[in-house]
Formats: C-alpha cells, structure tokens, sequence
C-alpha cells in the first residue's frame, strides 16, 4: 500500500488512518433480485490493476472516501469523497 | 532413481556429484489429456494423482515461474485438521491421513514433524468454542485434547499467563497436527508426477483459453498454444485472472499476508501455537529460525509484498504472547498473494464449461490441505464426480446459501 492517502478534506495522510471497506460497487435496488444481490454481495472483478475502493478516514474527517489505486503498484491514483461519487465501478 | 538409506549412502562417498535431476524440463507437446495450470501444491498434488492413481498419463502442469516460487514455498508450513464443520471436517482430516502417509507414497523427505498445533484460550466464551470446535472433532474421529492453564504452562513455561488483558486460560491441542517442509512438498510432487510421465511446463505463462462451442479446447501461452482433452485450473492468488480468460467471475478477492522469520535460536519452541488474543501463529524451523505471521494485510493486493503496520502488529501479539519475543531479531518478511473466498472455504468444482475444472479460494489455508486437494480434485477430473469429503466445496454455494463459515469471516477485510 501506499504508505498515504490523499483525503480531499483532510490532506495527504498516514494510511493507518484509514480503514479499507474493499470494492467499490453500485448498491442494486433492494427489489434487484436475488441473481442481482448475490453479484453484488459475492462476486468480485477482483482485477490486476485499477481498482477503485472504499475507505473510512476512520482517525481523520470520518467521510467515507472512494480510493483508486493500484493492486500491483500500490499506487493511489485519486480519493474523492463518497457523496461526490455518482457511478462507481461495477 | 528411488531414494534409500542405501543410495544416500553411495552418493555421499562420491561427493553428491552423481544425483538424477528430479524432473525433466520437456517441450510442450501440441496437445494433452489434462493441462493444470498452476505449479504450486495443488496443482503439483493434481498431476501426481491424476497420473499415479486415477491412471492419467498425457497430462502437463503449466506454470509461469518455477514450480514452487508461489504460495507453496511462501506459507508457514502449518498442518492441522481442527475443524469444527461438516463440510470441512472430513476433508482435512483426510488430508492429514494423506500427509501421515506421503513420504513413503511418493519416496521422498518432506520432513512432515507432527509435533502438536496448540490454540491458546483467553476466556471462558473462548474455552467454550474451543471445547465445542473440539467435541466436533472427536466426533470425526480426529484427535483432540483440551488442556488448562496447568497443562499449557508445563508445556510452554515463558508464556504470558497473567497478562492482564489476555490471560491464558488454557488451549486446544491436536497432536496430530505440526509442520512439513513446504518446498520439499513441490519437489515431492513434481518429482513423482514426472516419474509418471507428466510434462512440467515452467516459464510458460497462460495468457488466454481458447473456447470452442461450450469447451475449453486449450491454452494461448508464452511458448505457445496447446491443447487440450480437459482443463484444470489452480492458480491460487491468480485465480480470478486465470478463470477472467475463460469469462467467470469468482467470489474470490487477492489479498496478501506476511509471513517472517527470526534468526536462528537454540530450541525454544517445540509445537505450533496459535495466540487466541489476536492473530498470531509460531513455530520454529529445524534450522532454528521462529517462524510466524498473523493477518492479511487487509486490501486487495497481487504485490507480494506486504506493509509495515501489519509488522508492527504482528510483533505486539507475539510480544503480547510471548514477552520473550521482543529481544529477537527479525531476519526475513515475506508476501503471498491468497486467493480470499467470501466464506473463508474453498471452491473444487466444474464451471461454466464441460471440460473446465476449478480449484481455488484456499485463503491463508491452503498448504495443509495441498494432498487432499490434489486427491479430490484429480478424483473430480478423472470420474467427473466429486471426492466424497469435498462435495461442499460447490461454486454454486453462495447462490444457494450453503456458505462454510467455519470462522465467519471471508475476503471483506472488515470481517477479519
Ligand atoms: C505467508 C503465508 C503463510 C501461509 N501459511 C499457511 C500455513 O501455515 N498453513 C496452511 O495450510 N496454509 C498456509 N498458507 C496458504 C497456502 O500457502 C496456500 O493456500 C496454498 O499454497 C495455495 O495453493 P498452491 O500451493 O497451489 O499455490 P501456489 O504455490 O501459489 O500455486 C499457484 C501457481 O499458479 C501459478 N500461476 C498463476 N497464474 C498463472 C498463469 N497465468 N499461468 C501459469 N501459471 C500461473 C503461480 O505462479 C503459482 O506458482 C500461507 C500462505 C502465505 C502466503
Ligand atoms: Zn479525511
């Protein structure tokens, strides 16, 4: 990992701040379907690359934050706040 | 070339110059039976009893390294069959059958030590579970023993007892349990699958399956396409990558855990110990080193190599455990990438396609279970039917809601 994360309010900070929820997803509509909820709640792109995922600034602004960021590299390409982010990688 | 007292003996008076290689590095063949991709454990398990007991013989293992240089020559070594499940129970304890076994089967030294795998307790919920985990056990048939506080501190006098947060109260013992050489299990394998006339493919990477009207017909590699009768995927860490070319998705995410060792000590520890506290296992090396790790690192990785504040952690619980630890020094860390399955349970099953075999989602779990898998998921390839201790293992599973949450806790790092 990266050893810092660029939370939009708070500035570049130590990673240990933060907590990884994992895959960013769209939340189906909750009369989805079961075929649906079952994609969403078990299977993952899980991809060699770009990813983006969800943090907690849990020891900062406490926002829930989108990461986009390398599974390889470790790289963080961008952090935006949650509430800002409309489609998310499915 | 069989191993015996005999031939280490002659082999010693000439300087060890005159030893076979213990498999051959052939040309891939246009086309085989059973490609296996993937030369860990588990893929190196398949091949050997594919061709040795279900009669196999044009079979080729595809690996893009060198066979060992994943997860099977990365984890702690660690053997157990302390399950409390159905779904698992029976096919651990089969593994461990297999493992009492393995040296003699497949003629070689994989120093399998059943020194004892002991799970301290730290509370009486815990004792609790334990003793159920336990009972469960003994009902198996497997052997299990609960020990008090007594028993542990005659075994292990330098633990912490009275460690105001954690104090031990006691522990799970199976004896049984203990440690193999991991690399020598590769070795093993490759050794006796290639004595059976299997191609191991090293350097050769899988970039792509080649489908034809519902089948796999082969694989696109480095050195070539080659093709196949059936296809058995085992890719551990890669699995969703190496499954992704054939166009499934798995519930599956790639996590990596760190594992260490210490320099070499003179005998400190004599079985396995798991800290019932927090997350952290040891044990020590024949060479002297301790050998431990504890978590994953907790996001998604493929970059075998892990971050500081899972080291940092890692040390407290040990030190927790053991105060004795915080004057060693550290010699070596390490990373492997797990393929984490949603349940924490792993997936020997056919998918999508009619000749397409999948065996993945071992978690950190994997190496004690690599003779059963190897077993159950040739049986699968050969008769087309599951393995009678790994009919759980279904990847349908979560769409029925037969999960095997042996602990609760899957991929989702906020589960651990
Ligand atoms: C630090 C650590 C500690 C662990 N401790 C324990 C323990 O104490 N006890 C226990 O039971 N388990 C433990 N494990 C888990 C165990 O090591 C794994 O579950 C198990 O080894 C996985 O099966 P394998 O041996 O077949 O995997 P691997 O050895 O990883 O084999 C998979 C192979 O597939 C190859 N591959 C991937 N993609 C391709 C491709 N496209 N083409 C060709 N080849 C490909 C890889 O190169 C690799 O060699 C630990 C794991 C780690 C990382
Ligand atoms: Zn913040």
């Amino acid at each position: 990992m990266a050893s810092r994360i660029p939370c939009p309010h708070c500035g570049l900070r130590p990673k240990e701040e933060f907590t990884v929820k994992g895959a960013a997803l769209q939340r189906p509509e909750a009369e989805a379907g079961a075929q649906a909820w079952h994609d969403y709640v078990y299977l993952r792109d899980n991809p060699r690359g770009a990813y983006e995922e969800y943090w907690h600034h849990t020891s900062g602004c406490r926002r829930w934050l989108v990461v986009a960021r390398n599974t390889v590299t470790h790289e963080v390409a961008s952090c935006r706040d949650a509430a800002e982010v409309k489609a998310v990688t499915a | 070339m069989r191993y015996s007292a005999l031939s280490i003996f002659l082999n010693g008076l000439f300087g060890n110059r005159n030893w076979a290689a213990h498999w051959r590095q052939p040309e891939p063949k246009a086309h085989y039976d059973v490609i296996i991709v993937g030369g860990g454990g588990h893929g190196l398990a398949t091949a050997y009893y594919l061709s040795k007991t279900f009669g196999i013989r044009n079979i080729a293992v595809v690996e893009k390294g060198y066979i060992g240089s994943g997860n099977v020559g990365r984890n702690t070594t660690i053997i157990r069959s302390n399950y409390l499940l159905p779904g698992n129970n029976p096919f651990y304890e089969f593994s461990m059958k297999l493992w009492e076994g393995l040296e003699q089967d497949f003629n070689f030294n994989a120093m399998v030590s059943q020194r004892g795998v002991l799970n301290l307790f730290h509370s009486d919920a815990q004792r609790d579970a334990y003793t159920r985990r336990g009972n469960a056990m003994r009902l198996h048939g497997v052997d299990a023993e609960l020990l008090d506080r007594e028993a542990v501190c005659a075994m292990l006098p330098f633990f912490d007892y009275d460690n105001a947060r954690f104090p031990i109260q006691g522990g799970l013992l199976q004896r049984r349990g203990g440690t193999v050489r991991h690399d020598a299990v590769a070795w093993g394998y490759a050794r006796g699958a290639d004595s059976h006339g299997v191609d191991i493919l090293q350097n050769c990477e899988v970039t792509g399956i080649r489908r034809e009207g519902g089948k796999a017909v082969g694989v696109e590699t480095t050195r070539g396409f080659i093709g196949c009768g059936k296809l058995a995927l085992a890719a551990a860490g890669n699995s969703s990558q190496v499954v992704g070319m054939a166009g499934l998705k798995l519930p599956i995410e790639s996590h990596v855990l760190q594992a260490f060792v210490s320099e070499g000590l003179k005998p400190f520890i004599d079985s396995v110990v798991t800290f019932g506290a927090g997350h952290f296992y040891v044990s020590q090396s024949d060479k002297g080193g301790l050998v431990f790790g504890g978590d994953i690192d907790g996001y998604n990785s493929y970059a075998q190599r892990g971050n500081l504040a899972t080291v940092e952690h890692v040390a407290e619980a040990g030190k927790a455990m053991i105060p004795a630890l915080s004057r060693i020094r550290v010699l070596r860390s390490w990373g492997g990438i797990m393929d984490m399955s949603m349940d924490g349970s792993p997936i020997i099953d056919r998918v999508h396609l009619d000749n397409l075999y999948l065996n993945a989602g071992w978690c950190y779990g994997g190496f004690k279970a690599t003779p059963a898998s190897g077993y159950c998921f040739a049986h699968l390839i050969a008769k087309g039917e599951p393995h009678e201790t790994a009919k759980a293992f279904r990847l349908d599973r979560f769409q029925r809601g037969y999960l095997i949450d042996e602990k609760g806790q899957g991929a989702q790092p906020n589960l651990h």
